[in-house]
């Protein structure tokens, strides 16, 4: 079954079109990488698929795991698998990374049916996690993202992903703004969550991390719409050529 | 933004305390004059320096008018509307013991979370509970006498210790103060008094719990606390009333003293009934507090969580009078839908080297009006006094309001005095990237306001920084859609 189908989604920000009937579907296990010229709509699906207000959906559906996905709300969708790593991550003063991850994680535990896990069991949760990334302890009483660099940004959201184990990460531009280490890290960390039945969609606009993930499939968004899907050599081809030659497809 | 909307259509606020036990109460006719004076002060069977205090506090009291200079706003008080005692009949003052308690007040204050029974008591907290305008039971009282500790109803402390009650009251925030305290000493009724002789360290936390209870009254408390040289103490007071559609006087005056090397905390955690969504009802706070740092390295720290009341109007303040004497405010206050608080403190510097630290942090939501006042005063004598304010606003909507108004007044060169101030809004942005990891709204505004307000939670006693959290989270309740 596919955890993720999308089929002819429209959507629009304050009457302008931005998505025009994009067609997705994400099988369980898989990573597809959509790539696409800036302001093509990729964070625009991103936001879409996790409930974002202030858009519009025209048209279409959205299903995940064979449910429909645009009825439920944003902690639903959260509690429920669904995970976005932002692309601009928003600061949070006074609180601590480790304190909203507590409170997140066992939200999802009581959407599960679980107990909540105590403090101490946590922590220990939480520390082999952040080890995983090469972040301190001081790091997670930090309060979130306040005064982080763009890279510390991003190995955040990631540590917030390995902490909450979604069955659907959407990562918009996890590279971005990341140091060639701090990328093998990021690599390290979504290559650690992958299993049968975990599936990612990962949108970026360089090829070196999809070398080191391997997805099983890239799409490439433009105009709203995805207008090409093929494997590594498409992400090789539009490193080396740009999105020019493929903007006869787009139209 | 948040959508103002939502915000709007605040959910009615669950106050969760709004109950009225049913108990007959001895509550004489409203109305004040020097004959309600004299009936209060016989019903206590006062010692005559205690009634003329009162009088003289009358007559200057009849004189002043109503303080308009903050910035909250409400209609005239008529002070002769008002009943000035209030007393469950079955009450029996000289009784020390719990068996003689009408079990309906026990039960009252069970249901409130302070079970008055010494067994099944928190540990480690003896509790005065004063129910309308009489303390009802003194919890501990045998255990702190062996150490020379005396607390009290104020009106045990006025016949059984009234040397020292003649010695310090007043002292801090005389008679005729300000219109609030003057009618408060022409008719305070029970309080909490307590005094630690010196070099000894309170072994548990001292707390009095006020009720109003009954309708049309208004309830005008008295605290005395004295830290005798190099003792310690720690303090709380909790309140809490029922919910009803008119507006109830709450005029208390409370005040320290700090003898050399001494310390006193005093923490608060304010809940008196705040009025419905539409600002009907709720409780008017107006309150004296004040303590004085009296001896040589003496330590006073007020911590207060203002959640409840319809208006808010107090400034526990701190006079450093003692050499390397040191005050310190700590803060939060709370305004949702229709209430208005004006809050602050006052840091008085005469002595040498004194210190102060006022942190003040306001939160804002529905169309709730939040003002920070704070006087920083260094006389030309305290030489090398220091103070560092800080005082944030927490913004939740775009109908609520914040200010901010520091008053600086320096006299002595070689002096530091520093204030910052900020103002932040939560923002949508926020709150969703809270959603997106699974809180609700709801969850995502009360952990960004815990967060906002952890610095001052932190100061306040375990068990007590657990409640103000709950607190803080029910009364932010329907703040956002
Ligand atoms: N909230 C909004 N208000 C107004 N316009 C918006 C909003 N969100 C997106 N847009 C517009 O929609 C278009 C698609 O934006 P989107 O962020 O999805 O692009 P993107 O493909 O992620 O680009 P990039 O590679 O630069 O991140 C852009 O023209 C953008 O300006
Ligand atoms: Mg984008």
């Amino acid at each position: 079954m596919n955890i993720l189908e999308i089929q002819n989604l429209q959507v629009s920000v304050m009457n302008k079109p931005i998505l025009r009937g994009l067609e997705l579907r994400l099988g369980a296990g898989e990573i597809h990488a959509i790539m696409g010229p800036n302001g093509s709509g990729k964070s625009t699906l991103a936001n879409i698929l996790v409930g974002r207000g202030d858009y519009q959906i025209t048209a279409g559906t959205i299903r995940y795991q064979g449910e429909d996905l645009i009825v439920r709300s944003p902690e639903e969708r959260a509690m429920a698998g669904v995970f976005l790593a932002f692309q601009n991550p928003v600061e949070i003063p006074g609180v601590s990374n480790a304190r909203l991850l507590k409170e997140a994680f066992n939200a999802h535990r009581r959407y599960g049916h679980l107990p909540e896990m105590d403090a101490m069991t946590f922590r220990t949760h939480l520390q082999e996690r952040a080890k995983h990334l090469g972040l301190s302890d001081d790091w997670l009483l930090r309060p979130i993202n306040v005064g982080f660099s763009g890279g510390e940004k991003k190995r955040n959201e990631l540590l917030q992903m390995l902490v909450l184990e979604p069955n659907l990460a959407i990562l918009d531009e996890i590279d971005s703004g990341l140091d060639i280490d701090a990328l093998t890290d990021v690599a390290n960390g979504i290559n650690a969550l992958r299993n049968n039945l975990r599936s990612m969609l990962l949108i970026t606009h360089y090829p070196r991390l999809l070398e080191q993930v391997h997805p099983d499939k890239v799409h490439v968004l433009i105009g709203g719409k995805i207008v090409m899907t093929g494997g590594m050599d498409l992400a090789g081809r539009l490193e080396e050529q740009g999105y020019g030659w493929l903007s006869e497809v787009a139209a | 933004m948040l959508d103002s909307n939502a915000v709007n259509s605040a959910i009615s606020q669950s106050y969760k305390h709004g109950f009225v036990t049913a108990i007959p109460s001895d509550t004489i006719p409203t109305g004040l004059n020097e004959g309600v004076i004299r009936l209060i002060s016989a019903k206590k069977r006062e010692p005559e320096f205690m009634l003329s205090w009162r009088l003289a506090a009358y007559r200057h009291w009849q004189g002043m008018t109503e303080p308009r200079w903050s910035s909250v706003r409400y209609p005239t008080i008529d002070y002769q509307n008002i009943s000035y005692y209030s007393s469950p009949l079955t009450n029996n003052p000289d009784s020390i013991d719990l068996k003689d308690v009408d079990p309906k007040l026990l039960a009252t204050y069970e249901k409130l979370g302070i079970p008055l029974s010494e067994r099944l008591s928190l540990a480690g907290v003896a509790v005065d509970a004063v129910f309308d305008s009489v303390s009802v039971a003194t919890t501990h009282k045998k255990k702190l006498a062996k150490l020379g500790i005396v607390f009290c109803s104020m009106s045990e402390a006025v016949r059984e210790h009234s040397a020292l009650v003649q010695r310090f009251l007043g002292s801090v925030v005389p008679p005729g103060d300000n219109f609030f305290a003057a009618l408060n000493a022409s008719v305070f009724s029970d309080g909490s008094f307590c005094y630690i002789p010196p070099g000894v360290r309170c072994p548990m936390e001292l707390s009095t719990y006020f009720r109003i209870n009954a309708a049309g009254t208004g309830q005008f408390e008295r605290t005395l606390i004295i830290a005798d040289k190099n003792s310690y103490v720690s303090y709380l007071e909790g309140c809490t009333a029922p919910q009803r559609d008119r507006h109830q006087l709450h005029a208390a005056v409370v005040e320290l003293i700090a003898m050399e090397g001494a310390e006193i905390k005093y923490s608060t955690v304010q809940n008196w009934y705040p009025g419905d969504a539409e600002g009907n009802g709720g409780i008017y706070n107006f309150v004296t507090k004040r303590g004085e740092c009296r001896g040589d390295r003496s330590r006073i720290s007020w911590t207060q969580v203002e959640t409840g009341s319809a208006i808010t109007w107090k400034y526990p303040s701190v006079i450093l009078r003692g050499e390397g004497s040191v005050g310190r405010f700590h803060s939060v206050a709370l305004t949702n839908n229709h209430q208005q608080a004006d809050t602050g403190t006052k840091m008085i510097h005469i002595g040498h080297n004194t210190r102060s630290t006022i942190l003040s942090k306001g939160i804002s939501a529905g169309f709730g009006h939040n003002a920070y006042r704070g006087l920083v005063k260094v006389l030309a004598a305290a030489r090398g006094a220091r103070n560092h304010s800080q005082c944030d606003s927490l913004l939740l909507g775009n109908t609520c309001s914040a200010h901010t108004y520091p008053y600086i007044e320096v006299k002595n060169k070689s002096s530091k005095v520093e204030h910052e101030a900020t103002t932040s809004r939560i923002s949508e942005e926020q709150l969703f990237y809270c959603q997106q990891r699974g809180l609700s709204r709801e969850q995502a505004v009360s952990l960004i306001v815990n967060g906002f307000c952890q610095e001052v939670l932190r100061e306040l006693p375990m068990e007590f920084s657990v409640e103000a959290r709950k607190l803080l989270e029910v009364n932010l309740e329907g703040s956002v859609g």
